[in-house]
């Protein structure tokens, strides 16, 4: 049972403030990913509950009580670095025996520990090999096999995987999830890739500059981001952003963007739900498999030109001009022949989203 | 795939064949001189030009480690009976060695002094690379304020030759009584190489990723515990070569061991030269006192060979 609670947490480098009061409860079991680009203050903040950075103000709360003060070495926390970090002049067996061996376990249980964790992560055969001897893949195996076999109360990540190739980082996102689902035991794990982010997590912590943006489910940050950071940054291909104007005409509502001559159709509801907003600085935002697109024309599509096709296999990403402003749908693949052809194109207003430009909010405007 | 070589790269690669070959004949041909010297009877050390072949003796090194006389004439037919062959060997040089009132053999001065030699360079060793060890650690790690200026501060020891100081260094270890001694001498060369021991094992320790240590840390050790578990075998490769260095120099420093020690503390280097000037000089004698004070190093280095070579700690982390 591991809870672990940052209340309020702050932290300068010199000037700099990477962590600007930042408050997150995360409860046992759970398996958080902070998700952010680099420098966004998501390793700093992993760091600073492992205890190798110390905080300015705030509190970090383990099971209740703070441990802000304690050495690295009292909190009883794990962590797998990117680098891995494995001690090149110890082996497989060694390596993983090292926090054991900080302890007070004797001879026979250290090695039926070491042993168990090898079997589990499979690297029984490589126990007396040197690091460098190991793949990428094998050397990550060993870390997270030193990182488990002192049963921490928690583990730390550091984007254990982003040194490895794409097919292997896959391979090892899902042994990490199956991992975790068999261990079972509460994780941070920073990234800066979504797709993992969004495979691996209980919950997705979005950070930006410092300052905590979102926390949810994958789904949640996908499909209700809060704000335009958010949008943009889950989501790939990434999230259309486009200034709208909202009109009211005579059956329902009308949404322009980059000025265009004519606006996507939107439904009466819209207005009440802008609550007063519709008046004001407004973006749309719509990920592009809302941007429906068919060759003949309908109610409520507009004609728009294709611009740019990309064929990604199992389907296409291709390029609208609305207006000055470029829209970018997803199809099927093959379903538009290339550019400069004349399509007709609607939104579909259930996964439309609605931000107030100056502060980027999301208006929370579901249809 | 075999890769085909044409006939210029062959061309090339005979001529830097022969090239290395060189360079190593002119490295090595003061040792060839030294060695092949200091196995030369005594007649054969001069001449010109230089004995190449000759019948190799034991007896130059006979003579470097006893005390010995002249004889005006020479040995009885019974006398060289009963002497043991190694004195036999000093007899045919028109020598003998000196004994004390109940027969036992007199050392020369050169056994005491190539001893002090040990003592001074491996202490002095030992201490400067653990000192500069600790100093690269925290300089490396931690933030120290003006670490800019007190590594300059630190560096700047070595801007000048150190004979300047000799005369003031010894008025001083006059006046404190450390002259002659082992540990004037240690204080000495420990002071002379801290800095460079510093600034080389600062390079080595920035070279350690700091992730090990932190790996460490978080497994549930302290700082200390980690820097000896973790950070010194991953610096053994430094260590080592920085004690090869700082072992050479204080091994073979001359002038201060001339001008600071005479006779308890003095080490070999001030030695050897000190006994062209006995009587007629024996260049058989001080090429053998010459080959012995080579090999401590010769062999400090051999054995270190291994962590010489770079790249043990390589490959276990990914950058």
């Amino acid at each position: 049972m591991t809870q672990i609670e940052l209340r309020g947490v702050q932290k300068f480098f010199g000037a700099v403030q990477v962590i600007k009061d930042l408050n997150l409860k995360i409860n046992d079991n759970e398996f958080i990913v902070l998700l952010g680009q680099s420098g966004c203050g998501k390793t700093t903040t992993l760091r600073a509950v492992a205890g190798l950075e110390t905080i300015d103000e705030g509190d970090i709360l383990i099971d209740g009580k703070p441990i802000q003060h304690l050495k690295a070495a009292d909190r009883d926390i794990a962590m797998v670095f990117q680098s891995f970090s494995l001690y090149p002049h110890m082996s497989v067996y060694e390596n993983i025996a090292f926090p054991l061996r900080a302890t007070r376990k004797s001879k026979a249980e250290i090695d039926s520990e070491v042993r168990s964790v090898a079997k589990t992560l499979q690297i029984t055969e490589l126990l007396d090999k040197k690091p460098s001897a190991l793949s990428g893949g094998d050397m990550q195996r060993v870390a997270i096999g030193r990182a488990l076999v002192r049963r921490p109360k928690a583990m730390l990540m550091d984007e254990p995987i982003g040194a490895l190739d794409a097919k292997l980082r896959e391979e090892m996102r899902a042994e990490i999830k199956r991992l975790h689902i068999k261990q079972g035991s509460t994780t941070i794990y920073v990234t800066h890739d979504q797709i993992e982010a969004m495979s691996l997590a209980d919950r997705i912590v979005i950070m930006h500059e410092g300052v905590l943006q979102q926390v949810g489910s994958p789904d949640e940050v996908y499909s209700r981001p809060a704000n335009l950071f958010v949008a943009q940054f889950v989501g790939s291909p990434v999230m259309n952003v486009a200034d709208a104007a909202v009109a009211e005409t005579a059956s329902a509502v009308s949404v322009t963007v980059g000025g265009a001559a004519a606006g996507f159709e939107f439904p009466r509801a819209l207005l009440s739900k802008l609550n007063g907003h519709a008046g004001g600085q407004l973006a749309l935002g719509i990920r592009p498999e809302g941007v429906l697109i068919r060759h003949d024309a309908a109610a409520g599509f507009l004609p728009v030109e294709t611009q740019i096709v990309e064929p990604l296999g199992s389907f296409d990403i291709v390029d609208l001009k609305v207006g000055s402003k470029m829209l970018r749908a997803r199809t099927k693949s093959g379903f538009v022949g290339g550019p400069g052809e004349k399509v007709f194109a609607r939104i579909d207003p259930a996964q439309a989203h609605f931000f107030d430009t100056a502060s980027g909010k999301s208006l929370e405007v579901r249809l | 795939m075999a890769a085909v070589r044409t006939s210029s790269e062959i061309g090339f690669n005979r001529v830097a064949i022969v090239a290395v070959l060189l360079v190593t004949i002119i490295f090595l041909a003061p040792i060839y001189w030294i060695a092949s010297t200091a196995f030369k009877p005594r007649n054969l050390a001069t001449t010109i030009p230089p004995t190449v072949v000759f019948q190799p003796e034991i007896s130059p090194f006979v003579k470097l480690f006893a005390k010995r006389s002249q004889m005006r004439n020479p040995a009885s037919p019974e006398e060289y009976a009963a002497a043991p062959w190694w004195e036999r060997v000093v007899f045919d040089g028109g020598e003998k060695i000196v004994r004390d009132g109940k027969g036992q053999v007199q050392w020369s001065g050169y056994p005491s002094r190539f001893l002090n030699s040990l003592i001074v360079a491996i202490t002095s060793t030992v201490l400067a690379v653990g000192m500069g060890t600790f100093t690269a650690y925290g300089f490396s790690r931690f933030k120290v304020k003006g670490e800019a200026d007190l590594l300059f501060f630190i560096l700047s020891t070595r801007m000048l030759p150190p004979v300047v100081v000799a005369i003031p260094m010894f008025l001083m270890y006059r006046a404190v009584g450390l002259n002659d001694s082992h540990v004037g001498l240690i204080i000495l060369y420990t002071a002379f190489n801290l800095s460079f021991s510093v600034w080389l094992m600062k390079g080595f320790m920035d070279e350690i990723p700091k992730e090990y240590e932190e790996a460490a840390l978080v497994d549930g050790y302290t700082r200390m515990e980690a820097f000896f578990k973790i950070v010194l075998p991953e610096a053994a490769t430094g260590i080592a070569a920085t004690a090869v260095f700082c072992f050479i120099t204080a091994w073979n420093e001359y002038a201060f061991a001339l001008i600071m020690t005479s006779r308890r503390a003095q080490t070999a280097p001030p030695f050897i030269p000190s006994q062209v000037g006995s009587g007629l000089p024996d260049w058989s004698v001080i090429a053998a006192g010459t080959f012995l004070f080579l090999l401590p190093v010769a062999i400090f280095t051999f054995l270190l060979r291994n962590h010489l070579l770079r790249g043990m700690s390589f490959g276990a982390i990914r950058k």
